[in-house]
Parts: structure tokens; sequence; C-alpha cells
């Protein structure tokens, strides 16, 4: 049977076979403070959205959450779900981001409103799911300053790879 | 390749605009009132005296008092001073309850084993002596 495909499905198979590469690389890293990662498939997510649009980008997201879930086994577990409420969230946050002006902001700011709203709802999963218990709050302050830091890092690095891809030739 | 890498040196670092800076300030500014108000631990209203298996009474710290509690080694003096709260004089070996010195935070505790007598330090709403995950 031949599944018939566009240049747009290879396009978006190319992109999220490289953020799942990603995906793969941050989960041998090991990480000082359990759930702190620095989300580095998230260039992709944010490269595809300046350079296709919100849908390419939503697509590239969701195939490397459950792609790499499935590759490190960890389908449907609670990282997998943890994953999923991230890559949602963020991509909603994404939607809202996006429709602001672009000659104020950049990537950097996407980039960070993304990884806010990434642990905002990786929290609640986990506040409503895997620790019902207040004292997951205690947590938030140290989450929050990895999402701003991480996610201004992971914005300079979209920031840049745009602005070497525009003076390239397209290939 | 090497187009690219031109343009890597042509633009050494992404220039910030003026939204990612409002963008970063606003998210500092979250950050920090986070850990203002998930981090600092209340003061404490009242102390929580224990004697031996009993409650020996629930106090207002906002007093200046000397109570004296008999407890199996003798007596023990604690101190309680507006707002925080001390053992002064303990019968015990090791004076342990005696060196922790001053306890002033909600969560905070003392014991002295030997006398069986403990403080401890209640705010508005009951916090955690330890967290895992």
């Amino acid at each position: 049977m031949q599944i018939q495909t566009t240049p747009q499905d290879h396009h978006i198979a190319r992109l999220a076979a490289l953020a799942i590469g990603l995906h793969m690389v941050e989960a041998i890293l090991p990480s000082p403070i359990p759930g702190v990662k620095p989300g580095i498939a998230n260039i992709v997510t944010l490269f595809v959205l300046y350079r296709f649009d919100l849908t390419t980008a939503a697509w590239v997201s969701l195939l490397r959450v459950f792609a790499a879930s499935l590759l490190l086994g960890q389908f449907l577990t609670p990282t997998f779900m943890l994953s999923l409420s991230g890559a949602l969230t963020s991509l909603l946050m994404l939607v809202l981001a996006s429709r602001l002006p672009r000659r104020w902001f950049g990537p950097v700011s996407l980039s960070v409103l993304a990884a806010f709203a990434h642990i905002a709802g990786q929290l609640l999963v986990v506040r409503l799911w895997l620790i019902p218990h207040v004292g997951v709050a205690y947590l938030v302050p140290v989450f929050a300053t990895a999402a701003l830091i991480f996610g201004l890092v992971n914005g300079l690095v979209v920031a840049r790879l745009l602005a070497s891809h525009d003076a390239a030739p397209r290939s | 390749m090497r187009a690219a890498l031109s343009a890597a040196r042509a633009h050494p670092f992404p220039r910030l605009l003026a939204g990612d800076w409002l963008t970063l300030l606003a998210s500092l500014l979250l950050v920090v009132l986070l850990f203002q108000a998930l981090w600092q631990s209340q003061g404490a209203s009242k102390l929580r005296i224990r004697q031996g298996d009993t409650v020996y009474a629930t106090l207002s710290l906002d007093q200046k008092r000397t109570l004296h509690l008999h407890g199996p080694q003798g007596e023990t003096e604690i101190v309680i001073d507006h707002g925080r709260v001390r053992f002064l004089r303990a019968p015990c070996n090791s004076q342990y309850c005696v060196h922790q010195g001053w306890l002033t935070r909600a969560g905070q505790v003392a014991i002295c084993l030997p006398n069986q007598i403990s403080l401890e330090l209640l705010g508005k709403r009951k916090s955690y002596d330890s967290l895992n995950y």
C-alpha cells in the first residue's frame, strides 16, 4: 500500500525528526534538579513557527512528543503525560503570543512565554493528578526560574538560527 | 555551509527587541513575586508547648513571659519575647535545646528530649517540616 504524501508532509517529518533527535539527546543528559530540563527540542518548534506556520509547528511539536515517548518507552506514562501537557499549553500560548506585533516581540519573547506556559501546564497536571498536595506550590518558583533562563537561551538560539537562515541561500 | 558560517559571522548575536526586554522584565518580576509568595516562611503567631505526650499549652507569641516547666529531669525555663521563644535553662546534659537559641519563624521546633519538652512555632497555616518528591 502506498500512502500519498505531500512535500509538506516530508517537511514536517524532517523537522519532527530533528526535534525527536534533540529530545533524545536531552533525555540522556543528567539534570541537577529532577524535572528541570532545558527543553531544547522547543527550539525546533519555534523555528518552524517562524519559517512555516503555527499548524506545522503544532504538528512538529506533537509528533515529537509521541514519537520520542515511544522511543524512550514512556508512552502513556506520567513522563509522557507531563511532556504532552507541557507541549499543549505552550502551543496554546504560542497561538496567543504569535499575534503580538512582530516589530517589537521577537523569538525570545515567544520562547519565554511558551516556557512559562509549559511549566504551568505541567505543574497543573502534577497538582491535579500526580501529587495532589499543596506542597507542590513550593516547587513553583524553582520551575519558574528554570523557565525564564531556558526560555531566554532557547529564544536566543532561535533568533540566531533565523538570522543565519535568512542570510543563507534557501535550499 | 560556508554561507551559513559567513552569516554566523555577520550576525554575531541576535538583538533583543523592545518587547523582548519587556517580556523578560515581566517574567523576572513574576519569578521574584513567586519566590516571595511561596518561599518566604511566614512569621509565627503562636507557640505550642508539648510535655511528654500531651500539649501543655498553646500560647500567643506576642507577649513577654517566662515559663517554668517540670519534666522528669527537673525544671526547664522557657522565655517568650514578643514574637520569639527559646529555652533559657534546662536540666539536661546536652543542652542542645538551649543552644538552639531563639525560634522566630513558623514551623521551627526546639526539643528537649531528656526533659520531654518541645516548642513549636505555629503560623496561620500549618507548614511542613519536610518535603519529598
